[in-house]
């Protein structure tokens, strides 16, 4: 008896060995034609940017297009790197990241490369030697200011009394955007800050300051908010005081990031500009692993997306559902 | 020798000293007298139309007493959970943002830019409020039930609320066009004062009734000061931290919902962020021990008016963008220092040794 079910035993183990390994035969078929890229991300629920930036990533990374992708969403460094190491030991064979924060890379992007992974970084950088990631594909934060600027200066205004409502300090979009008004103001005697304040990527606060400005009466008319919510806020302020805004209004509303809402804004004339920041990056590497799938390295190491600003007199409805995110 | 009358008076003043409420009022003048030394036009309230042609007041004053709406909601709660439970619910922010969300999600259903809301915004109010105190509900049993520290208790909720808000939408932000759902937030057609300030109001007297008519506000503190002692005398001391979590979530869903109306939409990761802290920081300017035991709602309160006093001063200063937040801080410093239990013990000593002192003298 004991014999019969040790035999039996041994039947069993041997067939489910077999087909085990048969599993895993079969998973490394499927595979063959595809491209494995392992993907870490910043939370999607973080912002309307970033439940953008997800979405086009996802639109491009999947198996029709040829890839077996992995995602791993996190705001945490420390579980970004852990995640990255994971992706290292899978043998993915490219590592897209956008980290949470830029320290502490440089022996997980060592050991990609050493496994000859290819990394390439999205939307944000790291403190990393540059020889560790074949391509970095972001946004000119500064450039985006700059652009905001110079739509401003073609107003060709008298006087710029601006009132300038800065995003969470320190952050790159702030420091990017903060940066060439600063220079602007500095340099020109007829554009001056009412008042530069930061309100922290919120709404409400954004109405509170602008609200304050009223109150003590002093004329303004511009507001240069450093995203969509901020203007909102501001605008709502405005409206409060019975102050005109937008296209032949009094005061030229400016804001950031093109979520739909805002560009319908422009469309109706109630905001003046809004500047984009480009989550659509997905393309730009595909092409990027396309090339290196054909031997070809990308020309340079950093590559910036295009970012346009809308303007409230040309903007149209296909602009809107184009770039609204 | 001192008349009696003087004497009554200046016992009187050491009263007013003595008493809670006197620091947040303090704090009040204070800076009442700053802003009348620095710019008296800090008090013109003017009365003109909105672009939408309906009248409204607006100056400082009424920018304060409206964004100081949700707060003054918030640190009544947050007073109840600090007296029965000896620590503080830092979930706040994160469930305004739960709240706030269920709010949109009823009135806009699947579609996240709607013609016309799906249901009443009565209907919807009720729903957060449940669902609110359901999340309150579920902090007060993890600290009565399970005797987990109350700060780590709300920190799951602190930690999950806003990816909870936003999967509540599905990850979009909905926006609501009818002007009528604005009106809870900014003016009612016709009236001239913001209704957050209304709200508020209705919220203070109701929370005033019921402390005065229930036995709500003693059973706390008798709690608070020494639970044991208090099951002695025949209270549950896990039932009454429990409720006290569970208004917690009801002044939360009040918050919440002026939140959204101000702006007719929501941002999860931003929508009253802090606000906690804040509400922490008016109870503890309101004199009352972070420890739990006695408390003062009024004190509490008015902590929270004096908050965004100072916010609204500071802004109106024009105080740089990097500096702000230093200004805050050592305000808040002198602030909480002056109204900590022990250093007013022992202001009293000082004040009263040279009251003794003094009097020794005249009697020789």
């Amino acid at each position: 008896m004991k014999k019969v079910l040790f035999s039996l035993l041994v039947l069993i183990l041997s067939v489910t060995a077999v087909f085990a390994s048969g599993a895993a035969e079969a998973g490394a078929e499927d595979d063959g034609g595809l491209i494995r890229v392992g993907i870490i991300n910043n939370d999607p629920n973080e912002s309307g940017y970033r439940t953008a930036n997800d979405a086009d990533l996802k639109r491009v990374f999947n198996e029709e297009n040829g890839y077996d992708a992995s995602f791993f969403y996190s705001l945490r460094n420390d579980e970004q790197i852990a995640a990255a190491q994971t992706f290292v030991q899978d043998e993915v064979d490219y590592l897209l990241l956008s980290a949470a924060g830029t320290a502490g890379w440089d022996s997980v992007l060592q050991d990609a490369q050493n496994a000859g992974i290819y990394v390439i970084l999205f939307d944000r950088t790291v403190d990393a030697d540059p020889s560790l990631y074949v391509a970095e594909v972001v946004s000119d934060t500064n450039l985006q200011g700059q652009t905001a600027v110079d739509w401003l200066a073609s107003q060709n205004l008298d006087e710029y009394n601006i009132i300038h409502i800065q995003g969470v300090m320190g952050s790159s979009a702030q420091i990017g955007r903060t940066g060439a008004l600063n220079e602007m103001v500095a340099n020109n005697d007829n554009w001056n800050l009412v008042t530069q304040q930061t309100a922290e990527w919120n709404a409400e606060t954004a109405q509170q300051i602008v609200q304050s400005v009223i109150d003590a009466g002093t004329p303004f008319n511009v507001i240069y908010a450093e995203n969509d919510d901020m203007a909102r806020g501001a605008v709502a302020a405005l409206d409060r005081a019975n102050i005109s805004h937008g296209v032949d209004g009094d005061v030229i509303i400016m804001g950031f990031d093109c979520n739909k809402w805002a560009l319908e804004e422009l469309l109706a004339g109630r905001w003046n500009y809004d500047g984009q920041a480009n989550p659509f990056q997905a393309d730009t590497i595909d092409g990027i692993i396309r090339n290196l799938e054909n031997g070809i390295e990308p020309e340079s190491k950093t590559i910036y997306l295009v970012e346009q600003g809308f303007d409230a007199a040309t903007i149209t409805q296909e602009d809107v559902d184009k770039y609204g995110i | 020798m001192t008349a009696p009358g003087n004497v009554a008076g200046v016992q009187k003043l050491t009263g007013l000293f003595r008493k809670q409420i006197f620091i947040p009022i303090a704090a009040l003048l204070v800076l009442i007298i700053f802003n009348l030394i620095a710019d008296p036009s800090f008090f013109e309230i003017t009365y003109a139309q909105n672009s939408a042609g309906e009248p409204v007041l607006s100056g400082y004053l009424i920018t304060i007493l409206d964004n100081a709406s949700e707060l003054a909601i918030l640190a009544i709660g947050m007073t109840l959970v600090t007296a029965a439970s000896g620590g503080q619910d830092i979930s706040v922010g994160a469930a305004i943002a739960i709240s706030g969300s269920v709010v949109l999600r009823v009135l806009c259903g699947d579609n996240p830019r709607p013609e016309e809301m799906q249901a009443s915004i009565l209907t919807a109010f009720l729903i957060s409020c449940l669902v609110s105190m359901l999340f309150g509900a579920f902090n007060g049993t993890l600290v009565a039930y399970f005797n987990i520290q109350p700060m780590i208790a709300t920190l799951i909720l602190y930690t999950a609320g806003r990816s909870i808000a936003a999967w509540i939408n599905n990850n979009r932000l909905p926006i609501i066009s009818d002007p009528a759902f604005g009106y809870f937030g900014t003016f009612m057609p016709g009236i001239p004062v913001p209704t957050p300030i209304f709200i508020a109001i209705i919220c203070m007297i109701i929370t005033a009734l019921v402390l005065k008519f229930t036995t709500l506000g003693l059973y706390t503190q008798a709690v608070g000061i020494n639970p044991n002692s208090a099951k002695l005398n025949g209270i549950n001391p896990s039932l009454i931290k429990f409720i006290t979590y569970v208004i917690m979530g009801l002044c939360v869903a009040v918050a919440g919902f002026i939140k959204v109306t101000r702006f007719s939409t929501i941002n999860y990761s931003v929508v009253a962020l802090d606000i906690e802290m804040d509400a922490i920081l008016a109870v503890a300017l309101g004199g009352n021990a972070l420890s739990g035991g006695k408390f003062s709602m009024a004190s509490s309160i008015l902590g929270a008016y004096v908050i965004q006093f100072l916010t609204t001063t500071l802004f109106k200063f024009n105080v740089s963008s990097s500096a702000l937040p230093a200004y805050k801080a050592v305000v808040v410093i002198v602030l909480v220092v002056l109204s900590a239990p022990t250093v007013r013990e022992k202001a009293g000593k000082v004040w009263r040794s040279i009251r003794s002192a003094k009097a020794g003298k005249e009697a020789a």
